[in-house]
């Protein structure tokens, strides 16, 4: 018996209980492996999936590790220079209302170089979704300090530990966003555990399900880790993200709709 | 009507999806009109006030990945800002119309016309290999003419087109024949991001090829667009050429002014003729050859330091003395300032 066979053999349809999203391209991510990348690429296309709307979303794509995006997600996709990813959804949802329009930015695209672009889009209240990965770094580059790099924390950029008073401090950028009338929905979730997997992935769902109201944009951040450039294992990755990462960018809904 | 205004209103009646811009003098009458005027209630045409002009040129850029008509106007600070997007623009082969109403400078300058911005739009301007083309209108008719003008050649050619206009020609008033409305187009491009359907593979905009080889074949194509380009758009204007011995290479507002220096120039028994490039890339290389082997001499004018002189000298390859004249930073010269240059160099 070949290795194909014994594939179908063993992985019959009946048999299969839980199975990749069919909107995720079957090929290897890029991301280095314990990166929470791919678990939030997976989340996204489950719901995609889930609301039936492959037909009917347009993504942007960052600058960063995450620029190569629509290698791995099998739906329309437009790539925006580092930070204007909120103009370029701007531009897409103003001239095709109808469609679900996604933007997927790191900390480096959207709090730092692309600032003004993220409050713009967020006060106009632009019926997009922005899902935002704080990792605290800048991963591809290799490990520079970002805006929500933690006090005291070391990057290739902050040999010595982020120093505030040089520096400044961690940019809390979701909950400043959060303050504006034009957002809607504004929560902080993770995709470390599968219970946290669980409440991200419902939280994007809300997020793409308020693009119907027309009501105002919705931002759902990821707290995540870079284990590469935070030069940690995966698994003590993830106890940095729990133990230092976490107190700061606390997990928890941040705005949520006055629903009667 | 105003030449700005022109621009605004061929783009209600051409048809156009959005207009994204950022107020900045010359040009502010632009999006002041398309808010008067209200397009979103008739047409359907998005018109949006932008944060910055960054923002504005990413809009564009959102848009026109949809396969939208798509276009943004600024003035010269502006569309240095605007650089960044409109090399993406370039690589990610996307449609669109950027309006460039050109005040003096560098820096912040001045808000007077000027010239200066020739060798950013027609030498790439943001990073990486790249034109884009560039259309220089030189009245209130042809701000008008050209916005459609500009979308046939984006759409056919896949390509970013700039109307290179100035300070004089956006602000001066001319009559203006309108043509009638071309409704929205409601076809989808085959390439646009526009939601994958189940009958296709899915589509994607983008300007980043990460492995050499792909990078180096979408510069090979780039390039083999730009020559087709070169080869079929090339577009200019001559004004007693015929029998000229001498011969003035002028665009925009500075070849209105050159009318007047060739009246001048008949009258004192000189033949004195125009080329007027329409289209500033392509140039028209060819043609200016061509004329170098009938005249003595020619003189680019320009609002300038001297910039599409440099195209003028390539063009005439050594075989005429090519000079230039030009005033900077917002002043415009008077045709028998002109004049008076051109006998100095010439009929010495």
């Amino acid at each position: 018996m070949n290795l194909d066979e014994l594939k179908k053999e063993i992985v019959k349809d009946e048999n299969i209980v839980f199975k990749k999203t069919k909107n995720l391209i079957d090929t290897t991510l890029s991301y280095c492996p314990g990166c929470g990348h791919g678990v939030v690429h997976r989340l996204i296309m489950e719901v995609v999936e889930e609301m039936d709307i492959q037909d009917n979303v347009i993504g942007v794509a960052p600058v960063g590790c995450a620029v190569t995006a629509y290698d791995f997600l099998d739906i329309d996709m437009q790539q925006a220079a580092h930070g204007r990813a909120p103009a370029v959804a701007t531009g897409i949802k103003r001239t095709m209302p109808d469609k679900y329009v996604f933007t997927y930015q790191g900390d480096g695209d959207l709090a730092a170089i692309g600032t003004g672009e993220t409050i713009h889009a967020c006060n106009r209240g632009e019926n997009i979704t922005i899902i935002f990965i704080n990792n605290g770094i800048y991963g591809m580059t290799g490990g520079q300090m970002a805006p929500t790099t933690l006090r005291g924390m070391k990057s290739s950029t902050s040999p010595r530990g982020r120093d505030i008073s040089r520096e400044g401090y961690p940019l809390n950028i979701t909950n400043l966003v959060a303050q504006l009338d034009g957002t809607y929905f504004v929560t902080r979730q993770a995709v470390h555990t599968p219970a946290l997997v669980r409440k991200a992935k419902a939280s994007i769902r809300k997020a793409f399900e308020y693009q119907k109201l027309n009501k105002g944009t919705s931002i759902v951040e990821i707290v995540s880790n870079c284990n590469s450039g935070w030069k940690l294992s995966p698994v003590d990755s993830i106890k940095f993200l729990e133990e230092n990462m976490l107190p700061v960018y606390q997990l928890g809904d941040i705005k949520v709709p006055n629903e009667k | 009507m105003k030449g700005n205004e022109a621009i605004a209103e061929a783009a209600i009646r051409c048809g156009v999806d959005a207009y994204f811009g950022y107020p900045i003098t010359p040009q502010s009458e632009i999006i002041e009109y398309l808010a008067a005027e209200n397009p979103e209630a008739t047409t359907g045409m998005v018109v949006l006030q932008a944060e910055s002009e960054t923002a504005a040129i990413n809009m564009v850029y959102g848009a026109a990945g949809c396969g939208k008509k798509a276009m943004t106007s600024s003035s010269s600070p502006g569309i240095s800002l605007k650089q960044e997007g409109i090399s993406y623009l370039a690589c990610a082969e996307l449609p669109c119309l950027i309006v460039n109403v050109v005040r003096g400078g560098p820096g912040l300058g001045t808000i007077q016309p000027s010239q200066a911005d020739y060798f950013q739009a027609v030498k790439g301007g943001g990073h990486g290999d790249y034109h884009i083309v560039v259309l220089a209108p030189s009245s209130v008719q042809e701000q008008y003419d050209f916005v459609k003008l500009s979308y046939d050649l984006a759409f056919k050619y896949r390509i970013p087109v700039m109307m290179l206009s100035d300070g004089a020609i956006g602000q001066m008033m001319e009559k203006v024949y309108l043509s009638d409305y071309i409704p929205r187009s409601t076809e989808k491009q085959p390439w646009a991001a526009t939601g994958k359907t189940k009958d296709r593979q899915r589509n994607y905009i983008t300007s980043l090829y990460l492995k050499t080889e792909a990078m180096e074949n979408k510069n090979i194509a780039l390039q083999a667009k730009y020559k087709n380009i070169t080869d079929q758009e090339v577009r200019f204007e001559e004004i007693q050429t015929g029998d000229a011995d001498y011969l003035l290479v002028a665009y925009g507002i500075s070849s209105r002014i050159c009318m007047k220096v060739i009246e001048l120039a008949r009258k004192s028994g000189i033949k004195l003729g125009m080329l007027r490039p329409i289209t500033l890339w392509p140039f028209p290389t060819n043609r200016l050859a061509e004329l170098s082997n009938q005249v003595k001499g020619m003189l680019s004018v320009e609002l300038s330091s001297g910039q599409m002189v440099e195209d003028v000298r390539l063009a005439a390859n050594g075989k005429v003395p090519v000079e230039f004249y030009g005033r900077m930073g917002g002043a415009v010269y008077t045709p028998s300032e002109v004049f008076d240059y051109f006998k100095s160099v010439f009929l010495k």
